[in-house]
């Protein structure tokens, strides 16, 4: 789960890591009243989950609240990338001396944590890793050791962090490594952390993300997690927890297991088609989980046919048959709808669908016939 | 004939008198594995099906010698089992559940790579030497005695491809399923060691999958260390970027992870690999059939 950075920032402060005074609004008229009762210069900060919002004009200063009016009147509402302004954060501006850039990651290659450090913060950190390796200074963590401050002056040592600075970059580290396992984040990104004028050490953007299998012991952040796709179907699928991710091709695709599904996809992309999505209907695909699945393919107007590639390991390929059976019943689809079954029960699965299946489900014996099959139906009726 | 299960198994099953783990026990017993003991804190001195139940796996140990745990239990209890496990001195532990957070995984790996045992997922199907013993829920029928050995990130692309083989007439020798999360106790290469050590192993299909670089390390340690031949499949080349494919570990970060990227590293080092499930079985036919 990715936080937005108005998030993060409320939770570092909570973990005591230094961040600008600020507060979200989602009119012109609260951003006004937030500039107000922050006092002086602020900056208005557009809330989406993507970088290169400053390049774009999301991010902008203002001297007074009336200009914080203006800049978010102009940033509500704004397309970056994309992703639409749906909020703006509104903090004071801070007098940057040096920007710096500090991330913890979950480095799964590694299996433990990567802490990262750099004095050339504030720009695109893959970029400073290709072009000035020397500059970015990395530390993996013993997670049964955690992070300790020798690991914090390791790096600093090693990034060239400014000798002023050093002591406040050293307390932004320990207390990031907190917080990173305090959320069981996956994921802090402070980029820039800056030190400023009057030498303290401010954390000026904050990306986040929780570990999803993490928030059933974190009933508060899993409350922060906000819809932030603008798809029907995506929504729909997350509203009904179905595993879902749109595409944009015209074969809809359902299968009982995220490899199948996923080589499902790329069967029908080989057989000259284009996949709509991929679903997981998971391993027991009961007739409940079959309509659900199929409500959410069928209200893509996008789908021209569907391929339902179903396994049969524990589920049984007859209970699928009885499932797609009353979906179409309910939902009265008229696409063509190729299937697969194969695996335990799939002669009675077949036969079910044989006998009493409307004429527009069409019955394949293998995977590749399936998914051909699929994509011929998809092009004739385009 | 195998690697990891087989008729030396003795099997405890942590959460066995739940309603999942009471099916697929009686399901493995069924095929021939010695199911000794299942482990539910507070049902010591019950059994299922004259499967004795204790406490604690320590008692399980001392009272059957079990030396290999299947686990069962909801992810809120699963670090707590597999530590538990680990700490009864359990050779080989399978952890089934999907779902166990990732800084848990940072700590259980870091802590099993200090030691000589094993684990197996989590997240995974479980693992099966046909013939001789099944550990976990692949359905048995799909797979026969043979000569080919498996590893897969993937349960039902697992059964895809070894129902494929089988049709072709070939058999496996064992079929592992190393878990579709982040971290999984052992990887491509440990699995792929355990093989090339194995004498009844003519042949390995790796089967993978987006995210990570696992498939990437596998194909460097192919070929350094093995001489047993190997072909591999990689699935979701139609995945975007950023988007979790349903297993927790199936995503492409960045540039990294990629399908085709992974496929390129294999066949660089002279690794086919197929298109899809058919034509890896056809590729496996061809160098021994």
């Amino acid at each position: 789960m990715d936080l937005f950075e108005y998030q993060g920032k409320q939770l570092f402060a909570r973990h005591g890591l230094a961040v600008p005074s600020g507060e979200v609004a989602d009119t012109p008229e609260q951003a006004k009243a937030a500039a107000e009762a922050i006092g002086g210069t602020v900056v208005v900060k557009a809330q989406v989950q993507v970088g290169g919002r400053g390049k774009a004009g999301g991010i902008k200063l203002a001297k007074t609240p009336d200009e914080a009016y203006a800049e978010a009147k102009n940033i509500l509402g704004m397309d970056i990338k994309g992703h639409t302004v749906k909020r703006v954060w509104v903090e004071a501006a801070s007098d940057i001396k040096k920007e710096y850039y500090a991330s913890i990651t979950f480095d799964r290659s590694a299996k433990m944590p990567l802490v990262m450090l750099s004095a050339m913060g504030g720009m695109d950190i893959e970029g400073v890793a290709e072009e000035h390796p020397d500059a970015l200074a990395r530390l993996h963590v013993d997670p049964l050791i955690g992070f300790q401050q020798h690991d914090a002056r390791w790096l600093i040592y090693h990034a060239g962090i400014d000798a002023p600075a050093q002591k406040g970059v050293l307390d932004a580290l320990m207390k990031s490594y907190e917080a990173f396992i305090a959320l069981e984040a996956t994921l802090i990104e402070i980029n820039p952390l800056i030190w400023t004028e009057d030498d303290r050490v401010v954390a000026l953007d904050a990306k986040v993300s929780i570990d999803n299998n993490a928030l059933f012991r974190h009933p508060d952040l899993a409350e922060l997690q906000e819809s932030v796709t603008d798809d029907p179907q995506e929504r729909m699928a997350q509203e009904r927890g179905v595993t879902y991710v749109k595409l944009d091709g015209d074969v809809g695709i359902m299968g009982n297991g995220a490899g199948i599904v996923m080589s499902s996809l790329d069967v029908v992309a080989l057989a000259g088609g284009k996949p709509a999505n991929f679903l997981d209907a998971g391993g027991g695909s009961n007739a409940e989980a079959v309509t659900t699945a199929l409500e959410v393919l069928l209200s893509d107007p996008k789908v021209k046919s569907l391929m339902i590639n179903i396994f049969g390991g524990i589920t049984r390929c007859d209970q699928v048959a009885e499932g797609l059976l009353a979906a179409l019943d309910k939902l009265g689809a008229t696409l063509p709808i190729v299937v697969r079954l194969d695996g335990t029960a799939a002669p009675e699965g077949r036969a079910i669908l044989a006998e009493r299946a409307p004429d527009n489900v069409v019955i394949e014996p293998t995977m590749l016939a399936a998914a051909r099959r699929a994509v011929e139906l998809a092009k004739e009726a385009s | 004939m195998s690697i990891l299960v087989n008729k030396d198994t003795k099997l405890v099953v942590q959460g066995i008198t739940g309603r999942e783990g009471q099916f697929h026990t009686l399901r493995n017993k069924a095929y021939g594995t010695n199911v000794v003991a299942g482990v539910t804190p507070g049902k010591a001195g019950q059994d299922v099906e004259g499967i004795p139940v204790f406490n604690t796996v320590r008692d399980a140990v001392e009272a059957t010698g079990a030396n290999t745990s299947m686990i069962f239990v909801p992810p809120r209890f699963a670090t707590d089992a597999i530590f538990e496990s680990l700490g009864a001195g359990i050779d080989l532990t399978i952890a089934i559940t999907e779902g166990i957070p990732a800084h848990d995984m940072m700590r259980i790996y870091t802590h099993l790579k200090r030691g000589n045992q094993t684990l197996i997922g989590p997240n995974c199907p479980g693992i099966i030497s046909p013939g001789e013993a099944t550990v976990g829920i692949m359905p048995t029928d799909v797979f026969t005695p043979g000569r080919v050995g498996i590893i897969s990130r993937s349960g039902t692309l697992t059964y895809q491809i070894s129902k494929e083989i089988g049709d072709l007439g070939i058999g496996q020798s064992s079929v592992v399923g190393i878990g579709g999360d982040p971290i999984v106790g052992s990887s491509f290469i440990d699995i792929l060691q355990r093989f090339e050590d194995d004498q009844d192993t003519d042949l390995v299909v790796m089967v993978g999958e987006i995210g990570g670089d696992d498939e990437e390390r596998a194909g460097v340690f192919i070929s350094e260390n093995m001489k047993t031949p190997v072909v591999g499949y990689i699935a979701g080349f139609q995945a975007p970027p950023g988007k979790q494919m349903g297993h927790a570990g199936a995503i492409i970060t960045g540039s990294s992870g990629t399908a085709q990227g992974k496929k390129d590293a294999l066949e660089a080092i002279g690794v086919e690999v197929g298109t899809n499930p058919t034509e890896v079985a056809e590729m496996v036919k061809k160098r021994i059939g």
